[in-house]
């Protein structure tokens, strides 16, 4: 875009698609924040035809000072922490182990990419169903194998079982990620390094994951914005008991389950704020691979 | 110490053999370089020194032990590769200290070593740069720089100059010759470019399908090269090789003449024949020539500034001492 034409042209043409997105976020946030501060109780006869009450911060303070309002925060973050932790060190060692030159590699590689395909409602309900049903599924046949007894997976581990299920989900993509990565590593610097004297884990220490530094840095952001968000599993599964209620469970719960839209906003916009705290710890702690 | 020896190796990858066996003995000290054209096994052998490579039969030997099952590290061996292989992520000063680090190296001791090779190697205002940050010629220097404070028993080169500009090379070559003088340590040095091995050699192995054609000082190998091979690969311009007829007045199946043994006469030369393109250098003058019929193309090099065209018919002497004669094998055959 090199002329004065062809730049107001493209800025012509980029209008529209700039308008619609525009549009599309600014509006139903606009409406969030409208509801969080009125009365909104659509069983109780409110509704935007006949005006809502305005009621100030009342909706705020009274999401925040609810019961299950901290221990909601704590959930998400723990959950948020497990399935990064776990794909990201498990995504390491998968990206390594493809990358080395092994028999039936194209199918090996389609097979692991497999969990990524499948939707989030259907892995929720098959892990559920078949792999942590305690008297049918396949781990208590498996407990029961080794004399054990079975676990009630989502009951009594449940936010363990909802990390494991996310996890699961959500591997594929970092291995998919740090594979491409780990492919880009000149073979020589592996070679110099061997040259210089470094066994194969200082090799992995000071060569490997200096040069991976990148794509975890993406693999993380990028998982973070969409664990934050995670509903289905939760959904499927506990339906958010026994401490699996995360902060975007709880706001479900209040908008549909109580019929409080005027709180569910409320929460709603917490969540937004949460996510933000969030993104700069992210970016403070590992943004600066970005950089260079 | 650094003698390098190797003793009936052989190296197959699944079924195609690249190095047949193969008997070569590098000497303390000695500066060698491995030429031949591309594919020719070169490589192959000095990553099959560094141990980055098994050998699949024979025996290496340095200094007097047999290291063939040894691993790299142990070798002491240091390598300088041909797309630097630095460490991208370090600071240069890191990348130098990262083989005494791995040798667990005092700190002190560290920033000592790694403060002398900066100064031999003029790094020491660019210590704290990444390589990111370097030219390609400074990226070099910090490879090498790596590679000496290890102090190894031998340096290995595998065409560290092929990424530079043709003047950086130049300068290169140069600060490599004059870091083996001062170092007087071993060094194996493996490229595709006969003027590299000329300069630089103590001892050059000329290489073609992994078999070695012959070994030897530079000037053996300009005066005396044992097959057509040789003759055509060592020197530049490359040697007129010419066969028939005007062979066999010298009884030998192919005659080699160099082009700076052919003089350029007024007239009634033994030879004559069309410029085709004459490449005026100031110093020299390249003339490439046709309609011979001696062969297709005649390489000829006229001292200073020689005032013939495309298109000028040309005479031409060769000086008779300078002809070298090879047989229906290619074998050279003894004055």
């Amino acid at each position: 875009m090199a002329t004065k034409a062809s730049r107001s042209a493209a800025r012509v043409m980029m209008a529209p698609a700039v308008v619609l997105l525009l549009g599309w976020m600014l509006v139903p946030l606009i409406m969030t924040l409208w509801f969080s501060f009125t009365k909104y109780l659509p069983l109780r006869g409110d509704s935007i035809e006949r005006g809502l009450d305005w009621v100030g911060f009342s909706n705020y303070s009274r999401f925040i000072s609810s019961n299950a309002f901290w221990p909601s925060v704590q959930t998400t973050l723990i959950m948020v922490g497990g399935v990064l932790l776990i794909t990201v060190v498990l995504g390491v060692l998968l990206a390594m182990l493809l990358d080395q030159p092994l028999w039936g590699q194209g199918v090996v590689r389609i097979l692991v990419i497999a969990p990524f395909f499948v939707m989030p409602t259907v892995s929720a309900l098959v892990w559920k169903n078949m792999l942590m049903d305690p008297v049918n599924g396949i781990f208590s046949h498996l407990w029961r194998f080794f004399g054990a007894e079975p676990v009630a997976w989502l009951q009594d581990a449940s936010l363990t079982s909802i990390i494991m299920i996310a996890s699961w989900q959500w591997l594929p993509f970092a291995t998919l990620i740090l594979l491409t990565a780990i492919q880009s590593l000149d073979s020589e610097q592996l070679e110099a390094a061997e040259m210089d004297g470094a066994p194969a884990l200082k090799r992995f220490w000071f060569i490997v994951l200096p040069h991976l530094g990148r794509a975890i840095t993406i693999v993380i952001l990028i998982q973070t914005i969409f664990l934050l968000s995670i509903f289905a599993e939760i959904f499927v599964t506990t339906g958010g008991a026994f401490g699996t209620r995360t902060l975007t469970y709880l706001i479900f719960q209040r908008v549909i389950d109580s019929q409080n839209i005027g709180l569910g906003s409320a929460g709603g916009v917490y969540a937004i704020i949460l996510a933000n705290i969030v993104a700069i710890f992210l970016m403070r702690i590992v943004g600066k691979n970005l950089d260079a | 110490m650094g003698q390098i020896e190797l003793k009936q190796v052989t190296k197959s990858f699944g079924d195609v053999q690249v190095i047949p066996p193969l008997d070569l003995t590098i000497h303390d000290g000695e500066f060698t370089v491995f030429v031949g054209p591309s594919g020719c096994g070169k490589s192959t052998l000095l990553r099959l020194i560094a141990g980055l490579e098994d050998i699949t039969t024979g025996h290496i030997e340095i200094d007097g032990k047999d290291a063939t099952a040894l691993v790299p590290a142990k070798r002491g061996l240091a390598m300088v590769f041909q797309s630097y292989a630095l460490y991208p992520h370090m600071s240069v000063r890191k990348n130098i200290a990262f083989p005494l680090r791995m040798a667990k190296m005092d700190s002190a001791e560290i920033d000592k070593r790694v403060n002398a090779a900066a100064s031999v190697l003029n790094l020491t205002d660019y210590l704290d740069r990444r390589p990111g940050q370097l030219s390609g010629g400074q990226r070099q220097r910090v490879a090498i720089g790596r590679a000496i404070v290890r102090e190894p028993a031998a340096f290995l080169f595998d065409e560290p100059l092929s990424n530079l500009d043709a003047a950086l090379r130049v300068g290169m070559r140069l600060e490599i010759s004059e870091l083996h003088k001062r170092l007087e340590t071993t060094m194996v040095y493996v490229t595709h470019d006969q003027v590299e091995a000329m300069t630089m050699a103590d001892k050059i192995v000329v290489l073609q399908a992994g078999v070695i054609e012959q070994v030897g000082t530079p000037l053996e190998l300009y005066r005396a090269p044992r097959n057509t091979f040789v003759a055509g690969f060592i020197g530049s311009p490359r040697m007129n090789l010419i066969e028939g007829p005007e062979a066999a007045k010298h009884d030998a199946a192919t005659i080699g003449v160099r082009p700076e043994h052919i003089d350029v006469v007024e007239s009634g030369g033994q030879w004559q024949g069309t410029v085709g393109v004459a490449e005026h250098l100031g110093s020299d003058t390249f003339f490439h020539i046709h309609n011979t019929g001696l062969a297709e193309t005649l390489t000829v090099r006229a001292i200073g500034d020689v005032s013939l065209q495309h298109g000028d018919t040309i005479h031409l002497n060769p000086r008779a001492d300078e002809i070298h004669r090879f047989d229906a094998q290619g074998l050279r055959i003894a004055k």
